[in-house]
């Protein structure tokens, strides 16, 4: 029969709009409003899951995000969530989902001998054990242990749906929408300002929707629908379905949105959003969290927390059995047999383990007809795979009752998790025997039972008054008694009396860690693995620790208290970090002539966030014969390639020289206006930084470049420089990397194409524009500036135009007869002349290490010059700047090392390393550039490239580092 | 990226370039690295890139003060 | 009372329903006087004690620690240990810690669940392939195991690596197969265990407020549990490295920062090596309970507070979804912090101070756990002979003014870049 344990009438439930879904391969029914747990329940299923390490049968403890037993994996394919609580999963038409951590089913699940080895599987077992014989560990035991361990299992693969994230400000953010929480929104939005109201429930009302309460005589339900209305109209930003679930600095909360996961599928919503609220202040009405009782069997499915019992019987409609006892310290038990016994259920038993039962709870009972046992416990809980029977003990010892619900309390612990984000420590309230919020977050206050205010009416008081509210405008509610005398295990149990359900953490597992000596809750928490589990402990954590103080002999402010982190509940990863999904994991930062160049044909490779062009195929070529090409085209006609990502810097003043004279360890200021120069940056620290080009455009006005990767950086360096050295310097820095395109002309035949491109009356011949000289010209009809300065070491030209005509100019370059290369050719052709790049300004080298120690000048400050001077800078035995040829045609590596001729590849004769190696169509043979031990001193010597990573080798001779043209001749055509 | 980017000490003040060896070394590597406030600087990298001088305690995060350094 | 772990002593105890263990250390009251005390209760403070009291045969010994043994990094760290370093002043430290954990376990007699199931690093660049392959010659040439891994290889290996979508395609990897993982808090309880088993005195709730100097030499540390004279003080305390030096006068080039960590809920095994992320500062590895643990880098500012802000928490998460993408459906459970000893060149300090009889480990920046076996035993040879282990010859104080800086990555004094 469907739904044999729905009640036929009541419930928040929408029975117009069954749902089908399936656990366990088994179609079901339910009800849109249910939860996967209610809907499992109503339908009769209580074995849910089997615990971590014994393998118990698990059944549903609670209705909420505190859920330890019932996970399970929700959704197939790429979309599966592994450990999804039934409890908080909102049923959807079609939902699947399968019980965890069980082989070969649920009912039958070989692991569960592990209970019979329980006696073995102590805490803390594994670190006595599995140390025999030492090999054993990676090859036998650890794989099983793996095997084992964990509960859900990821799909692997790549998670299909959105992710989206969203700011919000508000003067006031309130946390939880139950009676506190209303009450503070409903206060704070009559104060004026922007208020944030965020549950992690589908629905507002927290305690409201669960229990049978009333407000101001009428039933609470009515209270809550007005004050939505209330709130909607006032404009207060509410969020359902948001779990606040981090507080950091600055007033900033993380909350995470469940967009669509109640959904069967998305379609174009994200799946989650991850919310930052920036919030002046705050309000903590998340309420209170119920505790369990420690004793025998308390395990069992059907064994539930008597809060949970409530909302599956009112909110949810169901029976979660037919015969109930009650196990409480607190007289809420007096709510709970009243809501069993109105949902047609009979109830057996109140069992209160207190010195005292109130006279009002007694008649309670009495009215309805359920028998009560004073100062008595439950011993036990009986039963295989779920419930049958408890056994009594303390005054009632030995009887025993057949039921199959077990509804326990052992009181409340406020949810005081995010009042501890920033190591403020809860504070032991002894009357309440719960911890209550100490020292929060600033800007943050408490409210309801998430402050110790565990009625209905002292929710709403204390809520408007944290809202800001009076407290005449509250509701009144009916007498309510919120007193609990502690009680939290059954001394002696029979059976294994689990303090951590998930964990399968027992009370002789904690004994043990008394016994060993781990008495600090941090220490019990470690050793045991109590709290570590996916509900983070909230049904177990002050439990144990209560349990240790007695074993102790502390009081529970001695023992320690739980501080908490960040997040409240588990949050998707992608929720964090899924919204850069892909290619938009980092921005792509294209140069003018991007499309371009991919019209050529170009494959593009990543230089940081740039693309660059690697190289022009043409048709038929490889990809080495390309740049060979593109090599010997420089060399012996005209080839143009793009370099509009090299940084540029934009510099202005009157001072401007004598600051680039402080920043550079060359100087600069004696630079004539219409030339340029190559300059050298030193970190403080006076080791090399960065290098470029200088060119003086007027008295005030200079351009320099960066090198691709430490534009913004240098840039950062720069501003220091000018805003907190040199505060009196009249100079403006300005970073124009995107405003302009600029390209490399090189070649014997650069001059006569740009002669055709740049205007009539322009003169860029040999005398007008020398070498190292800079010219303000029109080029293709547009204002450029052409810097006669080379990379490649032939004559060449570097136009910049701006960034809008990039790709015009590209055109124009190669219709008048350049050929395009990429950055490989580049590469070879400043290799070619022993130019350094990134491999060899490293950040590990100084300038003397790569042959610049002569532009540091001596005449003046800069950046990087003192420290410079230290000793081991300046060693000459340090790795310095050497070229690299391999004999008898070898090939040559980046990252080879360098050992002499006839010494074995081993540490004590490793004297350097090749930095930057390439096949050069110039010389017709591999060349390389390293950094080798006395450098210079060691020209002449014949070395071993020794790679055993690539199982390569070569003999090399140490030749000085330039390969092509030593003296410059291309350069001064 | 994010918007703000530390860049330390605020406290620190470079040597003149005819100083001990020592001053330059101190200048650049140690510090006093406090638990407690902290007077530092923080580029505005993503906008304005105007470094501010920020007092901020290193225990608790909380910013006292902060100003165009 | 059972003191000696083993599969015979688990089964008597079981059969005894655990009532036979006795505390896995003692908690003596503070003598007057020690020859040797180590400030910190850490993985390297406690490794220290036992190997002084081991190796190098000194008897009268006490750590003091503020808190509780291993409340600090050692127990809020992600695991990993490896030898894969690229500098000679480096690589025989860390070859020297690693052939210690191999060993580990046995002299200890405590189950640290060692795991050298591989450290893959990730590159995604030419650049950054050239630089594995001169990080793994250096390696090789110190007889240390490293294999290149292609493209292809690294994709049968871990299958569920973003191959397709990548914004930062992954080229290949350097494997270091001896590296892996280790259970961080068996390495402090264990330490703690085996040195007190030794003599050596824990004493927690113990924390460091002075210490007494005479003559320029140290003469005994002003505790909150009362003076206690020692000749021979090792100072060992990850993150609060300037704070306890500022008690000698000293300052430190160093800068205390955050470093968050994350571990997801239990999962069956998914992923079976530590695999680090070439185009962030992401890594990630699966611990044996299922949990995959993982973290990138510093927030980026001083910090004591342990914990660190949500742009990091998020920049964590989107770098784990740039190399796994099936992540986004698992669930991150727990956030930590610690406080780092970030130094001015990413290298760490075991030193002599300009105190007579005062000494100093710290700076280990983000990667003191793996460190910890070496660090201990480099300490310890420090205070018991006066001079330098042979491996750590390069952790010099004084480096930064000689300008002999053992900088791995090239970063300067750039916290993020180490």
């Amino acid at each position: 029969m469907m739904q044999a344990f729905r009640q036929e009438t009541g419930g928040l439930i929408d029975r117009a709009r069954p749902v089908a879904f399936s656990f366990d391969g088994r179609r079901l029914q339910g009800y849109q409003g249910d939860t996967l747990a209610s809907a499992l329940l109503a339908n009769g299923v209580r074995l849910v899951g089997r615990s971590f390490k014994y393998h118990r049968p698990r059944g549903i403890l609670s209705a909420g995000p505190e859920e330890p037993n019932a996970l399970v994996e929700l959704r197939e394919g790429a979309a599966r969530e592994p450990n999804t609580r039934a409890t908080v999963a909102e049923l959807f038409d079609g939902l699947s989902a399968r019980s965890q951590n069980r082989f070969p089913s649920l009912r039958h699940d070989v692991l569960s001998i592990n209970g019979a080895l329980a006696p073995i599987f102590a805490a803390g077992f594994y670190y006595k054990t599995f140390m025999w014989p030492a090999a054993f560990w990676e090859r036998v035991y650890e794989p099983l242990i793996r095997r084992a361990a964990g509960l859900g299992r990821a799909s692997g693969l790549p998670d299909p749906d959105r992710y989206g994230k969203q700011t919000a400000f508000a003067d006031v953010l309130v946390i939880g929408a139950g009676p506190a929480g209303l009450s503070a929104a409903l206060a704070a939005a009559g104060q004026g300002g922007r208020v944030v109201l965020a549950e992690q429930d589908s629905a507002l009302g927290g305690r409201l929707l669960s229990d049978r309460r009333s407000i101001d005589g009428r039933p609470a339900l009515a209270w809550l629908a007005e004050a939505e209305a209330r709130l909607r109209a006032a404009g207060v930003r509410i969020l359902t379905r948001t779990t606040i679930t981090g507080v950091f600095d600055g007033g900033t909360y993380a909350g995470v949105e469940r967009v669509a996961d109640h959904l069967a599928a998305p379609g174009t919503l994200p799946r989650q959003r991850l919310w930052r609220v920036v919030a002046r202040r705050a309000v903590l009405a998340t309420g209170a969290i119920e505790r369990p009782i420690v004793f025998g069997g308390n395990d069992l499915p059907g064994v539930m927390l008597a809060g949970a019992v409530r909302s599956y019987v009112n909110r949810f409609a169901v029976r979660p059995g037919a015969r109930a006892a009650v196990f409480a310290n607190n007289d809420d038990g007096a709510g709970t047999i009243a809501d069993l016994v109105q949902a047609g259920m009979e109830v057996v038993a109140l069992v209160d383990p207190r010195p005292q039962t109130p006279p009002a709870l007694r008649a309670v009972a009495a009215s309805h007809g359920v028998p009560v046992f004073e100062q008595s416990t439950v011993r036990q809980a009986v039963g295989g795979t779920a419930l049958s029977s408890i056994v009594l003990g303390g005054k009632a010892d030995g009887v025993r009752l057949s039921c199959d619900l077990l509804a326990m309390s052992g009181g409340w612990n406020p949810a005081v998790h995010l009042a501890s984000h920033h190591g403020g420590r809860p504070v032991w309230h002894d009357a309440l025997a719960a911890f209550v919020p100490g020292q929060m977050p600033p800007g943050m206050r408490a409210a309801g039972a998430a402050a110790g205010h565990v009625s209905t009416g002292g929710a709403l008081r204390t809520g408007s008054e944290a809202g800001g509210g009076k407290e005449s405008a509250v509701p009144s509610t009916g007498p309510e008694s919120d007193a609990v005398t502690p009680f939290w295990q059954v001394v002696n149990p029979t059976g294994k009396a689990f303090v951590d359900f998930q964990n399968d953490v027992t009370s002789a597992d904690v004994a043990l860690a008394a016994r060993e000596g781990f008495t600090n809750v941090e220490h019990l928490k470690r050793y045991t693995t109590l709290g570590m589990a996916t509900d983070q402990g909230k049904t177990s954590n002050v439990t144990g620790l209560a349990m240790m103080a007695a074993l102790t002999g502390r009081t529970i402010a001695q023992t320690g208290t739980t501080v908490f982190r960040p997040p409240y509940t588990p949050v998707a990863i992608g929720a964090m970090g899924g919204t850069h999904r892909g290619a938009r994991y980092r921005p792509t930062r294209r140069t003018p002539a991007h499309d371009w160049a991919a019209s050529q044909g170009a494959p593009f490779t990543e230089a940081g966030e740039w693309l660059r062009a690697t190289h022009f195929p043409k048709v038929g070529e490889t990809m080495q014969q390309s740049i060979d090409r593109e090599v010997r085209t420089v060399r012996q006609a005209a080839g143009f390639c793009d370099v509009s990502t090299l940084g540029k810097i934009d510099v202005q003043g009157p001072h401007a020289g004598a600051f680039l004279d402080f920043v550079y360890a060359n100087t600069i200021s004696s630079l004539a206006p219409g030339r340029a120069r190559y300059a050298l940056m030193l970190r403080e620290d006076g080791f090399a930084f960065d290098d470029g080009t200088v060119a003086r455009l007027s008295d005030t006005h200079f351009v320099a470049t960066t090198t691709t990767g430490n534009a913004s950086r240098v840039l950062q360096h720069l501003d220091f420089c000018r805003q907190m050295l040199k505060p009196d310097l009249d100079v403006c820095v300005e970073p124009v990397t995107d405003q302009w395109a600029q390209f490399a002309l090189a070649g014997p035949h650069a001059r006569s194409v740009l002669e055709q491109l740049v205007g009539a009356g322009s003169d860029v011949g040999g005398r007008s524009l020398p070498f190292m000289a800079v010219a303000q010209a029109a080029v293709c009809g547009v204002p450029a500036r052409i810097f006669r300065i080379s990379f490649s070491g032939e004559l060449a030209y570097e136009i910049a135009v701006g960034a809008s005509h990039g790709a015009a100019l590209a055109r124009a370059l190669q219709s008048a007869g350049a050929a395009p290369y990429g950055l490989e050719a580049l590469n070879v052709l400043r290799l070619e002349k022993g130019h350094p790049v990134a491999a060899e300004l490293n950040g590990q080298t100084t300038a003397a290490d790569l042959g610049l120690g002569r532009m540091l000048s001596r005449k003046k400050d800069f950046i990087g010059r003192a420290l410079s001077e230290r000793a081991a800078l300046q060693d000459a035995d340090r790795p310095a700047l050497v070229g690299l040829r391999p004999r008898a045609g070898g090939t040559l590596q980046a990252g080879a090392h360098l050992v002499p001729a006839g010494a074995p590849a081993r540490i004590e004769h490793d004297h350097g390393h090749v930095t930057s190696a390439a096949y050069s169509a110039t010389l017709g043979c591999w060349i390389g550039l390293g950094l080798l031990a006395g450098g210079q001193r060691r020209i002449g010597e014949v070395f071993r490239a020794v790679n055993p990573l690539q199982k390569m080798e070569t003999e090399v001779d140490i030749v000085p580092p330039v390969f092509h043209d030593p003296a410059g001749a291309a350069l001064h055509g | 990226m994010e918007e703000f980017v530390y860049a330390g000490d605020a406290t620190l003040s470079r040597p003149g370039s005819n100083a001990e060896l020592s001053a330059w070394v101190d200048y650049v590597y140690f510090r006093d690295n406090p638990a407690g406030p902290h007077s530092e600087l923080w580029y505005h990298a993503a906008a304005c890139r105007q470094f501010l001088k920020v007092e901020r305690d290193t225990r608790t995060h909380v910013i006292s003060s902060a100003e165009l350094a | 009372m059972t003191r000696h772990f083993s599969i015979a002593a688990l089964l008597a105890q079981a059969a005894r329903g655990q009532k036979g263990w006795a505390p896995q250390w003692r908690t003596p009251a503070p003598k007057a006087e020690y020859d040797a005390l180590i400030v910190g209760g850490g993985g390297h403070g406690l490794a220290c004690a036992y190997y002084l009291a081991r190796r190098y045969g000194l008897t009268n010994i006490a750590v003091i620690e503020k808190g509780l043994v291993g409340s600090g990094n050692v127990g809020r760290n992600t695991t990993i240990i490896r030898s894969n370093y690229l500098l000679p002043g480096n690589i025989p430290f860390y070859e020297t810690s690693l052939k210690l954990w191999e060993g580990l376990e046995q002299d200890i007699n405590y189950n640290a669940m060692i795991s050298q199931r591989g450290v893959l690093n990730l590159f995604h660049s030419d650049g950054q392939r050239d630089a594995a392959v001169r990080r793994g010659n250096a390696m090789l040439l110190h007889g240390i195991d490293a294999q290149l891994l292609s493209r292809e290889e690294v994709r049968a290996r871990a299958p569920f690596l973003d191959f397709d979508t990548a914004r930062f395609p992954i080229m290949g990897g350097l494997l270091q197969q001896r590296g892996g993982t280790v259970r961080h808090d068996a390495v402090a309880w264990g330490y703690a265990r085996a040195a007190d088993k030794l003599g050596v005195d824990i004493l927690q709730h113990c924390e460091l407020t002075g210490l007494r100097i005479e003559n320029g030499a140290v003469i005994g540390a002003e505790t909150s549990r009362g003076f206690i004279r020692a000749r021979k003080i090792g100072l060992s305390v990850a993150g609060n490295s300037s704070r306890v030096a500022a008690m000698a006068g000293l300052r430190l080039p160093i800068e205390s920062h955050v470093l968050t960590a994350f571990v997801s809920e239990g999962i069956k095994p998914l992923i079976d090596c530590v695999i680090t992320f070439g185009a962030g500062h992401f890594y990630i590895s699966q611990s044996d309970k299922g949990g995959l643990v993982f973290g990138a880098s510093v927030d980026g500012y001083n910090s004591y507070a342990q914990r660190g802000n949500l742009p990091c928490m998020e920049e964590t998460c989107e770098e784990a979804m740039a190399l796994m993408p099936s992540i986004g459906r698992l669930r991150m459970l727990r956030s930590w912090g610690g406080v780092m000893d970030m130094t001015m060149d990413g290298s760490p300090i075991i030193d002599r101070t300009p105190v007579d009889g005062l000494y100093l480990n710290g700076g280990w920046c983000i990667g003191g756990f793996k460190a910890t076996p070496a660090a201990g035993l480099c300490l310890a040879h420090l205070m018991a002979k006066d001079e330098p282990h042979p491996v750590a010859t390069a952790y010099r104080l004084d480096r930064f003014a000689t300008g002999q800086l053992l900088d791995e990555t090239g970063g300067g004094t750039n916290m993020a870049l180490h």
